[in-house]
């Protein structure tokens, strides 16, 4: 190991220098979202947008799919970044009510890497792509939505014109769903 | 709180420290270079050295115990909670009368009271409420947290404290060492950290077990386990009906009594048993049952390396400790390297000279960035933490809606945006793998700021 130092001179001369480390330091958390959002790379269809271009912590995704059965509809995200990321994945919520086996109406999403499989080197690029896969390719099998999903295992063709029915603004089954259409 | 009457054998030339002495005033063949036989080891354990405690729960109330006894004449605790009642089996410093009040300041008052050689100073608050002259004056920190936040924020206040020569190597006399112990159930770890020599809670952040974690879909449609049931109410139920019109708080009882309710409710319509308010608390509250024997083993352990790096009585250990106790006894000392890109301790602040930081603009600050052989960054990010521990986002190219706020800043000089001589920026660019720090170093000497 390093011949180190003996503590008991370091104090005696330590006390009067003064502190070299006054200078206010970034957290490692803001460190780490830093470098994610910067070299953020994200596909065409995706579109972050940051309110306070201060707060890097807080921010929204815009997915608009250009494909599958989602297309035409724009989808907001509300990302929050708490202190003790990456060692907690950030708390994701759809903002936009949305006919998906995957998202409830509340907003809840269940991706499996914003929960059980979240691992420290996965990044927010990771999240991103994992959101816009469940637009291309909604999972029947782990459903949130029940009832959507019950439609999309059983009738595809139902469920395609209920998702574009639900875009379009109108109500599937009970549920009514605002326009969310591009404009 | 009543204290049994203090030994009067307990002072400083008492016989009680014979022990310590055949340590500290004998050369050995295993004693570190630096180490001098002599009194003066005891002297300073006794009444210079200063070591701060983090925490006065479980592993701080042993931490205490260990640390009064085996001499050290000065220590500091920290801590922001007050004790419970399910504290009292382990955390032996505190009484049935003691509840509700500080942990820390009971604690103090218990060992003051009981070990006339050594003086606690108790701090009921929590660790962010200090700056750096305060953990400034301590040799060594020893933690007994239960969070990694808190973790993480203790060792990056350690690493900013660090001081550098000019030749940029570390400036021993600034490095406060941590050592740092953690128990779960009967498994448990004791470390070492020396900030900016060996690796650091952020090097290793990936060693720390993930929290227990439901996928959505199955609390929602398909709860085989009354965790799955605990964890619906929390997270689907609460936000919908919001019974108490607040936020949940797993301290109150009637919040937990609430999901209780619910959750025995939703496990009925699923058919599944063993829902207990106490698996509601536990699972709120990410409660993991305290075993006594771990802690105070990780204390030991703790403790003696405190002991060990105040006196150089011998060299630390090299520096991660495994236990587990739940099946036999098994540990295991291993050394986690320190990481090169590691986010918080490879991260030294190199300093950029500004010629003259009012006509400087932020642009040009950027451009030298990239045309520098130096640095040669291609789209460099900059963000600094103001003066009022403000977070700021200078200029940030690659996020449409960032760059537009911050187009701005680019034509100011760094007086203009309020930059100071010494200021820490951290700079992100794709060309590095990790966030570089840069401190500014105004050449001029006067700053004119309004």
């Amino acid at each position: 190991m390093i011949k180190l130092f003996t503590l008991k001179q370091q104090k005696k001369d330590g006390e009067q220098k003064g502190s070299g480390g006054q200078q206010k330091k970034a957290s490692a958390a803001q460190l780490r979202i830093q470098k994610d959002i910067s070299e953020m790379n994200l596909p065409k269809t995706c579109v972050t947008e940051f309110p306070d271009a201060d707060d890097l912590l807080n921010f929204k995704l815009i997915i608009s799919p250009d494909e599958g059965f989602y297309r035409d509809g724009r989808f907001v995200f509300n990302f929050r970044v708490g202190s003790n990321y990456p060692h907690e994945p950030p708390k994701v919520k759809c903002a936009t009510q949305v006919y998906h086996p995957n998202i409830d109406l509340e907003g809840n999403v269940c991706l499996n890497i914003l929960r059980e499989d979240w691992n420290p080197v996965l990044t927010i690029n990771s999240i991103v792509y994992g959101l816009q896969f469940l637009f291309l390719e909604p999972n029947p099998e782990d459903p949130l939505n029940k009832e959507a999903a019950d439609v999309l295992q059983s009738n595809r063709r139902q469920f395609e014109y209920n998702v574009k029915k639900a875009m379009r603004g109108g109500c599937v089954g009970e549920t009514y769903f605002e326009c969310c259409l591009l404009k | 709180m009543s204290v049994p009457s203090p030994n009067p054998g307990l002072s400083l030339h008492s016989k009680r420290w014979n022990g310590l002495r055949h340590i500290l005033e004998r050369e050995g063949p295993f004693c570190k270079d630096d180490f001098t036989a002599s009194p003066d080891n005891l002297d300073f354990l006794q009444t210079k050295s200063e070591v701060l405690i983090i925490g006065a729960g479980g592993l701080g109330c042993e931490l205490l115990k260990d640390l009064a006894l085996m001499g050290f004449g000065n220590l500091h605790v920290i801590d922001m909670d007050t004790i419970e009642l399910s504290n009292l089996n382990r955390q032996f410093l505190f009484r049935r009368t003691d509840i509700g009040s500080s942990k820390a300041e009971c604690a103090a008052r218990f060992i003051n009271g009981r070990v006339p050689t050594c003086r606690v100073t108790p701090h009921f608050k929590k660790i962010q409420d200090f700056d750096d002259s305060f953990y400034q004056q301590f040799h060594l920190i020893v933690c007994g947290l239960d969070s990694i936040v808190a973790r993480r924020w203790i060792n990056g206040m350690l690493l900013s404290m660090l001081r550098y020569e000019d030749d940029g190597t570390i400036d021993v006399s600034s490095i406060v060492p941590m050592i740092d112990g953690g128990t779960e159930g009967f498994k448990g770890n004791a470390r070492v950290i020396l900030p900016g020599f060996t690796a650091c809670i952020e090097c290793t952040l990936d060693l720390f077990p993930p929290q227990v974690n439901y996928p959505l879909c199955t609390i929602a449609n398909t709860p085989r386990l009354p965790e799955h049931c605990v964890e619906y109410v929390k997270l689907i139920q609460w936000d919908k009906e919001n019974p108490f019109n607040v936020p949940l708080d797993g301290d109150d009882p009637q919040h937990i009594g609430w999901i209780y309710e619910r959750a025995v409710e939703r496990a009925n319509e699923f058919n599944i048993a063993g829902i207990t308010y106490r698996l509601v608390q536990g699972v709120i509250k990410h409660i993991i049952p305290a075993v006594a024997s771990t802690n105070a083993v990780i204390a030991a352990a703790c403790a003696m390396e405190v002991f060990k790096l105040a006196t150089s009585c011998y060299d630390s250990m090299s520096n991660y400790l495994n236990f587990n106790d739940l099946d036999g006894i098994y540990t295991y000392t291993y050394e986690p390297e320190k990481s090169e890109n590691c986010l918080a301790c490879s991260n030294k602040p190199q300093l950029l000279p500004i010629e003259d930081p009012n006509t400087t603009t932020l642009d040009d600050v950027i451009k030298s960035l990239c045309d520098s052989p130096r640095f040669q960054l291609k789209s460099p990010a900059l963000t600094t933490v103001m003066k009022d521990g403000k977070q700021r986002t200078l200029y940030m190219s690659t996020v449409k809606s960032i760059e537009e706020a911050t187009r701005k800043n680019l034509t100011q000089s760094l007086g203009e945006l309020g930059l100071q001589d010494g200021q820490q920026l951290t700079v992100t660019d794709p060309t590095s793998p990790s966030a570089m720090t840069l401190q500014l170093k105004y050449q001029a000497n006067e700053v004119e700021m309004n």
